[in-house]
């Protein structure tokens, strides 16, 4: 009977005892080792039952060596010292003799205190909450994992994801259109986000289907107006999807008959207005979105495609993205895209036409950074009369007008110095410094070094209202016109040695045609285009708008002419900033080829009305801002 | 037990004040720091057995030992001179304690007394350190010292089993109660008159008769062997100084009673007089599972005359706060185009308030802190939420939000929510109390003194201007304990956080500085939990000390301590009138005790295991608690009964939380679970007929499964806290246990 009861507890043998007395250097009687024996077994179970209550306490199962050494201090008995690892001690029998120890492994202290690989303090305690369960049902959606099987998912839900990723990716037109009018404002399918997200993420399976790419892109955009949607983390994976149509050399646009310029083009709104929408919901979302642009930018290994989808994504993103990445890699870029364009050989045509969108991409981006700075100092020159409400209204005029710039909780009057040095530190070889000082004129000089006549800025508010004008190839036509119209007017520009850069384009400009297969195949997918342009991109732009309701090409061919004279309407009247010291008169007119490639003809009748409507409300509301340049992309991205 | 616990090696002077709280379970001490007086008397009046006369001189030569002790020679003369002791007699109690058949009731009241005089020096620590040694634990040992022939012990056990397994069935069960304190004490005795052996084989024959729900103690029980052992174990202490409590039928005692008298069986009646408390009914004897349902506890049952005292468990009346803002507010939302029913809701809300609730206390009974500015504008926050708030129901459960506490490393030990949800705090076993914002408002400082200087006074937006902003951030880390943080408690107004903590201190921390206020000294031993009262100013405090002290904001020391408990006070908790307070026990006992007097009012016993979650229905009428056996007891609070046993958790329940409506009641626990029970049925089908409520013999209907609403699942995360907010959402919170 002791000998059941003693198998209820361990036990420390007399042996034991003697053995630890002798090493203290005392002997023992045996009858002295079996009391002290049995007395120390007591102890223990008493430590332990009282430690086990530390353990509750900490609301834990597993008894710690900490729970112990506690329920030893508060009997005021020593500790036991290095037994307290988060692991599990290993406990070893030796195979000779009936003997077990736990492993004790020697630490070489100085190998430990020089070690190179400190080891990284643990991640910071914090606190996530989610919906377990909603209204005491199970929450089945899965949470933040993109899922690869659509199983999960209730009878009609499923059905319902069937029939929309096969209209919008299937033959029919309008089919298509109806599936994404009906994603665009479902409220049921948050379930369904992820799966989406999931067919989204599919572009880069897709990059030779130029019109699958345009589908998915269309997909997005329905996605992010959805008002029933809450993206979540979700934008970043659709995020990334877009920079993957706007950035990477997609297969499909080795075929030069393909429009890819349109896909990148319509892309980088498209990123611009998530961003702008849902940028919120992801941290740093813009910092990383400018970095990568600015990586492609500064990779001279990259095709010409990609640098196009860095700059205009850049322009997308606003003029102050522009100004920080674009402007100060410039000179860099320069030289790389002006040996392309110098280049007169046959077999660089194909590159050097490439070169030549790059350009005019380049030029639309800095024009519209020229202008909007112009404004933004005229502005914040009103509004420093005014007092306070000055610096708001800069704010907002910025705001406004570069939709895609940036959060609101980033003001405009002070240059953010965590973007700056976030980008610097993410390797950006450009001092970013720089750019902050540079005032308005000596940015145009230096914009003007490179550009030359080319670079021209019409200061009217109308039309910097038009917002984001897909940047257009429109350097081929300009540089054809430019000798005919402008040049004549101009002689004291031409006294610029880029100018010759300039005009050294446009007779290559003249013989590019031939290069390029183009106008047949614009000839025979818009027949009705008359074509002031032979340029070689316009092809898919101008099938785009020739699609779009209300905007014929007579119609932009009889504005075009008009808008060489300052638009009557176009905003109020006080512009008369002088650049340079040129009138601002003068530079409206070298402006014309620019801008009237852009979209911004038809708009010119909306938006100047739009603008001139809020601009007694200026400062005050920044709602107002916002629906509007949303109905302003519904305009560039119909269905 | 701490008394004999520094046995072997003497404490610390400052610990010292917790031997000293020590009481028996039935005197209800009051601690008060003003008064420091022995102002309550001893409930127990009546000793069982034993003669008085020998009692008095028991506690004579107790007084006596106390004053020679501290050298009160000339008190100590004239004391003997009139009481008419001898020397001799004096000493031989107290050098070999052996006071031969000496009565019970002397010892236990020795001890009590004692301990009523140590209380005195309690209130005012270190100016008379009372050295507590051997004899005091002789006195406490020394009724054991009566020598049976321990042979016979055995037979004297199985001869009263055999007598109470021949009993009528109705008898049987009764009787049936008292094998285990029988069971103990026997085992005790043999163990103090050093009879090893016979005291192991009387173990090992006997043990396996005992309810399963005793198996702790018996563990710990079976680890004694030795006289010396003795004086070390808390266990030991609890049985000696409570005397265990039985209640049991007229009948079934007579019945006892007469058996044993005719086989002469001395040996159990003297345990039956001197340790059990037979607390006997007229009337039917109850059925096993009556029975069952209420033991478990250390010291048996509680006495019926203990639950006699009214309690008044009403809520107080509701302060008249104007509500101008709310009708602005309602015809803000009636543009927005949600038409609400203005009224209705108020006018309930209102009338409920302003009815007189009979069962409430005094307004005025405990005095209460005014209500500032702040207070009636989260008032009226408070009942413009509640008029959004979603009715729960068996058909309309809660949804349940979790806060999952990621890279706890360092182990996360205790929760809490502010009760507008807009906080979270956690204790870590690290000793640092960590402060969440979890609405998108970021927790900001206060300026420093130099900014606050230079800033408008008299701007509106004062408030506003002196947090420092560059201070914002989602969490606040506050350094100050010395062991693992056990409690944590958000003061009503937000502006105060409690922690409790294994150093024995709690502590008051600013929610506007972010740094320690005041560190709470008195319990000397770690404190187990904490909580501010829901008026704010009061808060509580329980730990290993087995006391809970009441404690104002600005009084360094305890208003009142509420002593009784045979161990540790696991978890506190006040009454929503603020004029009780609950305290859950490893003693297996929840007790209730009024805050204005220190009185212990209820003591409710029922549990199997230490209790760890104490909730207060939101009209204050009842109250659940929880255990680590995985029950959940619901409690009358007025009658002081047991109405419902919610079955089901596996593992220790350490969250209760009533909706505020209190029809649902949420249990989360270390099974990773949390439970909806409908509270709203379970007190519906009480039955609360004059016999119930006058004897307190209660059928519990079986009927866990039919209560149980909803079981959810975490994802292998214990449940540590649980929080409705005022609109009923219920928010859960616990760490990712990844093993």
């Amino acid at each position: 009977m002791t000998e059941r009861e003693e198998r209820r507890f361990a036990e420390v043998p007399r042996e034991s005892i003697k053995l630890m007395a002798e090493s203290s250097g005392v002997e023992l009687s045996e009858e002295v080792a079996a009391l002290l024996a049995e007395d120390v077994c007591y102890r223990l179970r008493e430590a332990t039952q009282n430690s086990s209550q530390f353990m509750r306490h900490a609301k834990r199962r597993k008894l710690s060596v900490e729970d112990l050494n506690r329920a030893l201090r508060w009997s005021n008995t020593e500790t036991i010292c290095g037994y307290g690892a988060q692991d599990a001690l290993p406990f070893r029998p030796l195979k000779e003799g009936e003997l077990f120890f736990v492993e004790d492994r020697e630490i070489n202290l100085v190998e430990l205190a020089l070690a190179t690989n400190i080891p990284k303090g643990c991640a910071e305690t914090m606190v996530r909450v989610h919906v377990s369960y909603l209204d005491g049902k199970g929450n089945l959606e899965p949470q933040g994992t993109v899922p690869t099987a659509v199983q999960s998912l209730s009878e009609d839900l499923l059905k319902y994801y069937q029939q929309i990723t096969r209209a919008i990716l299937g033959e029919d037109p309008h089919l298509m259109k109806v599936a994404l009018l009906d994603l665009q404002s479902n409220s049921k399918i948050a379930a369904l986000l992820p799966y989406f997200v999931y067919v989204i993420s599919g572009v880069k399976s897709v990059s030779h289907d130029l019109d699958q790419l345009n589908r998915l892109l269309h997909m997005v955009k329905s996605l992010v107006q959805n008002p029933y949607l809450y993206l979540g983390s979700y934008v970043r994976s659709l995020v990334s999807s877009v920079m993957y149509c706007i950035l990477e050399p997609l297969a499909a646009s080795i075929n030069p008959l393909n429009d890819h310029w349109t896909l990148r083009d319509y892309a980088a709104l498209l990123l611009s207005h998530i961003f702008w929408t849902h940028g919120d919901l992801v941290s740093g979302l813009y910092h990383q979105i400018l970095l990568s642009l600015q990586k492609v930018l500064s990779d001279p290994v990259r095709p010409l495609c990609s640098h196009y989808g860095a700059v205009v994504g850049l322009h997308a993103l606003g003029w102050k993205a522009v100004e920080r990445v674009l402007y100060p890699h410039l000179p860099a870029y320069w030289a790389n895209l002006q040996a392309v364009l110098d280049d007169y050989s046959v077999s660089n045509a194909q590159v050097k036409a490439d070169g030549h969108k790059v350009y005019g991409a380049i030029l639309v981006a800095v024009e519209r950074l020229l202008k909007m700075k112009a404004l933004s100092l005229t502005l914040a020159a009103e509004g420093s009369g005014a007092g306070l409400p000055g610096t708001t209204t800069g704010a907002v005029s910025f705001r406004e007008n570069s939709p895609g710039l940036s959060p609101p909780p980033e003001p405009l009057s002070e240059p953010p110095l965590g973007i700056a040095s976030h980008l610097q530190a993410g390797g950006a070889g450009c001092p970013w410094e720089e750019w902050t000082p540079v005032s308005l004129p000596a940015m145009y000089c230096e914009l003007y070094s490179f550009f030359g006549d080319s670079l021209a800025v019409r200061f009217s508010t109308g039309l910097p209202l038009g917002g984001v004008p897909p940047p257009g190839p429109c350097q081929p036509l300009e540089g054809r016109k430019e000798p005919a119209s402008s040049a004549p007017n101009l002689e004291n520009t031409r006294k610029m040695p880029q100018l010759t850069a300039s005009m050294n384009i446009s007779p290559r400009q003249d013989g590019s045609p031939r290069m390029e297969p183009q106008p047949p195949s614009l000839a025979a997918t818009v027949p009705g285009r008359s074509l002031a342009r032979s340029s070689s991109s316009s092809v898919s732009r101008s099938r785009s708008s020739s699609s779009r309701p209300g905007r014929s090409t007579s119609q932009s061919r009889d504005i075009f002419p008009k808008a060489r004279f300052p638009l009557p309407q176009a905003g109020p009247p006080a512009f008369s900033f002088i650049i340079g010291g040129r009138q601002m008169g003068r530079r409206c007119q070298g402006r014309r080829f620019q801008t009237s490639f852009s979209p911004t003809p038809p708009l010119t009748t909306h938006p100047p009305r739009a603008y001139a409507h809020k601009l007694p409300v200026i400062g005050r509301v920044s709602k107002p801002v916002r629906r509007w340049t949303c109905s302003h992309y519904s305009l560039h991205l119909p269905l | 037990m701490a008394a004999v616990q520094d046995g072997p090696k003497e404490l610390d002077a400052e610990k010292e004040t917790k031997p000293e709280i020590l009481s028996d379970g039935t005197s209800n001490l009051l601690g008060n720091t003003a008064s420091g007086t022995l102002s309550s008397s001893p409930l127990t009046a009546a000793p069982a057995g034993g003669a008085t006369k020998m009692e008095d001189q028991q506690t004579l030569i107790a007084v006596l030992q106390f004053l020679k002790r501290n050298k009160l020679s000339e008190s100590v003369e004239i004391l003997r001179r009139e009481a008419g002791l001898g020397e001799h007699q004096e000493d031989s109690q107290a050098t070999d304690g052996s006071g031969g058949g000496k009565g019970d009731g002397d010892g236990g009241d020795a001890n009590s007394l004692l301990s009523r005089v140590s209380i005195t020096s309690a209130a005012a620590p270190q100016s008379m350190p009372v050295k507590k040694d051997q004899p005091d634990v002789s006195v406490v040992l020394s009724a054991y010292s009566q020598q049976g022939d321990p042979s016979l012990y055995q037979v004297y056990y199985s001869g009263l089993k055999n007598f109470i397994e021949s009993v009528l069935d109705c008898h049987r069960a009764e009787l049936s109660q008292l094998f285990y304190p029988l069971f103990v004490h026997m085992y005790l005795e043999l163990v103090y008159n050093n009879h090893e052996t016979k005291a192991k084989a009387f173990f090992d024959k006997f043990s396996g008769d005992q309810e399963c729900y005793y198996q702790d103690d018996l563990r710990i029980l079976c680890s004694l062997t030795k006289k010396e052992h003795l004086k070390g174990n808390e266990v030991l202490l609890d049985f000696r100084t409570s005397r265990f409590v039985l209640r049991i039928s007229r009948d079934s005692y007579q019945l006892l009673k007469r058996h044993l008298q005719e086989r002469h069986n001395n040996q159990i009646w003297n345990i039956i007089q001197e340790h059990l408390y037979i607390d006997i009914f007229d009337g039917m004897p109850r059925s096993k599972s009556q029975i069952d349902s209420m033991s478990g506890s250390l010291a048996g049952e509680a006495r019926r005359e203990v639950n006699k005292a009214k309690v008044f468990y009403g809520l107080l009346k509701e302060p008249e706060i104007e509500v101008p803002l709310d009708d602005e507010d309602d015809e803000a939302e009636n543009e927005e185009g949600k038409p609400k029913k203005k009224k209705t809701k108020k006018d309930s809300l209102g009338s409920k308030s302003k009815k007189q609730d009979p069962n409430a206390p005094q307004q005025n009974r405990i005095p209460l802190p005014e209500l500032k500015d702040s207070d009636k504008l989260d008032k009226i926050m408070y009942m413009k939420e509640s008029t959004k708030r979603i009715r729960l129901g068996p058909e309309n459960l809660p949804s349940i939000c979790f806060y999952t506490f990621l890279n706890a490393f360092q182990g996360l030990t205790a929760v809490d929510f502010t009760d507008d949800s807009s906080l979270l705090a956690g204790g870590f076993a690290d000793s640092t109390v960590r402060v969440w914002s979890v609405t998108p408002k970021k927790l900001r400082k206060v300026k420093s003194t130099a900014e606050l200087n230079v800033i408008d006074k008299e701007s509106d937006d004062v408030l506003e201007r002196i947090m420092d902003e560059k201070t914002a951030s989602e969490s606040k880390i506050l350094h100050g304990h010395s062991g693992p943080v056990y409690g944590v408690s958000f003061s009503p107004d937000r502006n105060y956080l409690l922690s409790s903590s294994e150093d024995g201190t709690v502590r008051l921390w600013s929610l506007q500085t972010f740094t320690c206020l005041v560190g709470y000294k008195g319990h000397n031993y770690p404190v187990w939990d904490t909580q501010f009262s829901p008026f704010g100013y009061y808060f509580v405090s329980g730990g290993h000390d087995r006391v809970a002290r009441l404690w104002a904001m600005d009084h360094y020391q305890p208003l009142r301590i509420f002593a009784g408990h045979l161990a540790d006070v696991t978890c506190t908790r006040f009454h929503p009138n603020s004029n009780y307070v609950a305290t859950g026990s490893t003693d297996r006992t929840v007790r209730l005790w009024d805050v204005l007097n220190g009185n212990c009012v209820r003591i409710l016993t029922g549990h199997k295991g230490p209790i760890h979650s104490l909730a207060f229905s939101p009209n204050g009428k009842f109250l659940a608690s929880g255990s680590t056996d995985g029950r959940v007891l619901l409690w009358d609070i007025g009658h002081g009964l047991m109405i419902g046993e919610l079955k089901g958790h596996t593992d220790t329940i350490y969250a209760l939380k009533f909706s505020r409506d209190g029809e649902i009641l949420a249990s989360g626990s270390m099974d990773n679970t949390v439970r909806l029970w409908d509270s709203m049925k379970a007190f519906d089908e009480v039955e609360t007929d004059d016999f119930t409520a006058t004897t307190g013999h209660i059928h519990l209907p079986d009927n866990s499964q039919e209560l149980l609403l909803g079981m959810y699942h975490s994802k292998s995360t214990p449940v540590t806290h649980l929080h409705f907010t005022r609109r009923n959402l219920l928010l859960a919170a616990g760490t990712y246990n990844s093993q």
